[in-house]
């Protein structure tokens, strides 16, 4: 069956049944089938109209809203701080350069609770962060909205350095120098000829990291102070809907939240679908 | 002839020397404030009350139901993603078959999905509520609220990670090597042992490190299915929470400084592996 949809080009090559078998099975048990089943409670079972009643209340907005704003805050910090970070790390030559290298994965390597108690417990307002920037900047950090851009800053600060480094390194100097030869100041060629060819990798990276911290949870819920409409995420409201053996409404906000970011991974697809064409026409 | 002094000249394409030590300042200032920090405070924290009571928070009975709960999850979900991973990038690679693209999609997805939202989607099928989950209740085989489930959403959550790492490189590496095996004699398996598996053993490895530091750290998709039964569901991110909630801060920093070693274990194998077989793994762990 599959054979004849599915292969278009036969192969020697073995292996064909067992290797795709295993992987349409733990795809449909794992990742297929579960989806469908969300989808299938919400729409079917429940209802569009029923979900949208679900999630058009103040509560549930204000979580939305703010899940969807902090990641995007973060986002657009790590998006220049990764930009410049990558910039450092392939151009400048010094002392520790690669450890800090390695060291920029260690969100990804540490557990999101660790991060979030550490994060908690320097920026409470009797930690070393959080006191000194309450005294000088008179700012709460923790158990307020900036408490969450760090804990999302933490989380997606590898992204865009990582989409835009290997961009970096493959950038022919020969354009920089032509640039210069032109009369263009330094700052002119950065802006000018570099950044547009760091963008759609940078644009990758800010989606990824995007979409990472919209659904971010472990690293959150510590340093958030969880105050339902003020600093209650998304992810934490489906949290308390299931302790209350509300399924239905758990779903309805699981979706809403799903439709949102795959609509604004889809937007940003296409902005760098045309920010692709726009570099390939130079 | 004009004498340019060497200090002052500058190539055209690198920033003046002011610049850029400002430029690497800031950046050091910003990880240090970032990354360095936290990583030092769960230290300062566990140590707090010195080493012998950090230590013995750890031999608690719970504390250690946790960590072997967390090898256990680990010991199931990392081989079971490794097979995935192998069959995935084999049948992608190998072969030309229509919808790959989709399949490829499909299999990158939970990287864009919440992890509430994966332990939900698990619950929601094999929940008490389903017809599902009821019957296997009935049978003595529940999932939700038990180790199975923790397993299955650990399965979701790290599902894309050994198959992004052996789909490029097995994509790079072409097919020629196992077509002239094969034109040899030799048997599918044999070529796959002898000839793929050792030009992927590395970024297999890659892939399975990282499938494991987040098979043993995950906390949302797990606290959703596991219903934190005290030393039967809790895994040790859980328990963190657990020990943070009751004000027992050592318990709760020590384990903490459990996972960050193994963070830190992780990050250094990870860094050998790039800087010693860079060639061999993806492209884009190559600098």
């Amino acid at each position: 069956m599959a054979r004849t949809f599915l292969l278009r080009q036969p192969t020697p090559m073995p292996g064909w049944g067992l290797s795709f078998g295993v992987m349409a099975l733990m795809l449909s048990v794992i990742v297929a089938l579960p989806l469908s089943v969300l989808l299938w409670r919400g729409f079917i079972d429940f209802g569009a109209g029923a979900m949208w009643e679900v999630v058009n209340r103040p509560r549930v907005w204000s979580a939305l809203g703010l899940s969807f704003r902090a990641a995007f805050v973060a986002s657009l910090f790590n998006l220049v701080f990764g930009v410049l970070l990558a910039w450092v790390l392939v151009r400048y030559r010094f002392p520790g350069k690669r450890i800090i290298d390695a060291m920029i994965d260690l969100p990804f390597a540490l557990p999101t609770a660790v991060a979030g108690i550490a994060l908690t417990a320097i920026y409470a307002p009797n930690g070393v962060f959080g006191s000194a920037i309450q005294s000088t900047f008179g700012i709460r950090v923790a158990y307020t909205e900036w408490g969450i851009w760090i804990a999302l800053i933490f989380v997606g600060l590898p992204f865009v350095v990582r989409t835009v480094q290997p961009v970096i390194e493959e950038i022919d100097r020969e354009t920089e120098e032509a640039s210069a030869t032109l009369g263009a100041s330094r700052l002119r060629t950065l802006v000018r000829i570099v950044l547009p060819m760091l963008a759609p990798g940078a644009l990758t990276g800010f989606a990824l990291a995007l979409a990472r911290s919209v659904g971010e949870y472990g690293s959150v819920i510590f340093i958030a102070g969880n105050l339902p409409n003020v600093t209650e995420i998304a992810p934490l409201l489906i949290v308390i809907r299931l302790e209350e053996f509300d399924y239905d409404g758990a779903v309805a906000i699981a979706i809403a939240m799903l439709t949102i970011s795959f609509t604004l991974l889809l937007a940003i697809n296409l902005i760098q679908i045309w920010s692709r064409r726009r570099m390939g026409a130079v | 002839m004009t004498h340019i002094p060497h200090n002052r000249w500058r190539p055209a394409t690198t920033e003046p020397a002011l610049v850029r030590w400002a430029l690497i300042v800031l950046c050091l200032a910003m990880l240090a404030i970032l990354l360095v920090a936290p990583l030092m405070v769960v230290f300062d924290e566990a140590l707090r009350r010195g080493w012998a009571f950090a230590l013995a928070s750890l031999s608690e009975p719970d504390a250690q139901a946790a960590i072997r709960l967390t090898l256990l999850v680990a010991a199931l979900t990392v081989p079971l993603n490794a097979v995935f991973g192998i069959a995935a990038a084999w049948a992608v690679t190998k072969f030309d078959w229509r919808g790959k693209a989709w399949v490829i999609t499909l299999i990158d997805l939970p990287f864009s999905i919440s992890p509430v939202v994966a332990g939900l989607l698990f619950v929601l099928m094999f929940g008490a509520n389903s017809a599902l989950g009821a019957w296997l209740v009935a049978q003595g085989f529940p999932i939700v609220f038990a180790v199975p489930g923790i397993v299955l959403a650990t399965l979701f959550i790290t599902f894309p990670f050994v198959a992004r790492e052996l789909i490029p490189v097995m994509l790079e590496q072409g097919r020629a090597e196992e077509e002239a095996a094969l034109t040899l004699g030799a048997s599918g398996w044999r070529t796959f042992l002898t000839v793929t598996l050792p030009n992927i053993r590395w970024a297999l490895l890659y892939g399975v490190l990282l499938c494991n530091a987040r098979a043993m750290g995950e906390f949302g998709a797990v606290a959703v299915v596991s219903g934190k039964i005290r030393g039967q569901t809790t895994t040790m991110p859980l328990m963190i929470e657990m020990f943070y909630n009751e004000y027992l801060s050592v318990a709760a920093f020590t384990m903490a400084g459990v996972l960050a070693l193994l963070a830190f274990v992780t990050l250094t194998l990870k860094t050998a592996l790039e800087w010693r077989y860079a060639d061999q793994l993806a492209a884009s762990h190559r600098h």
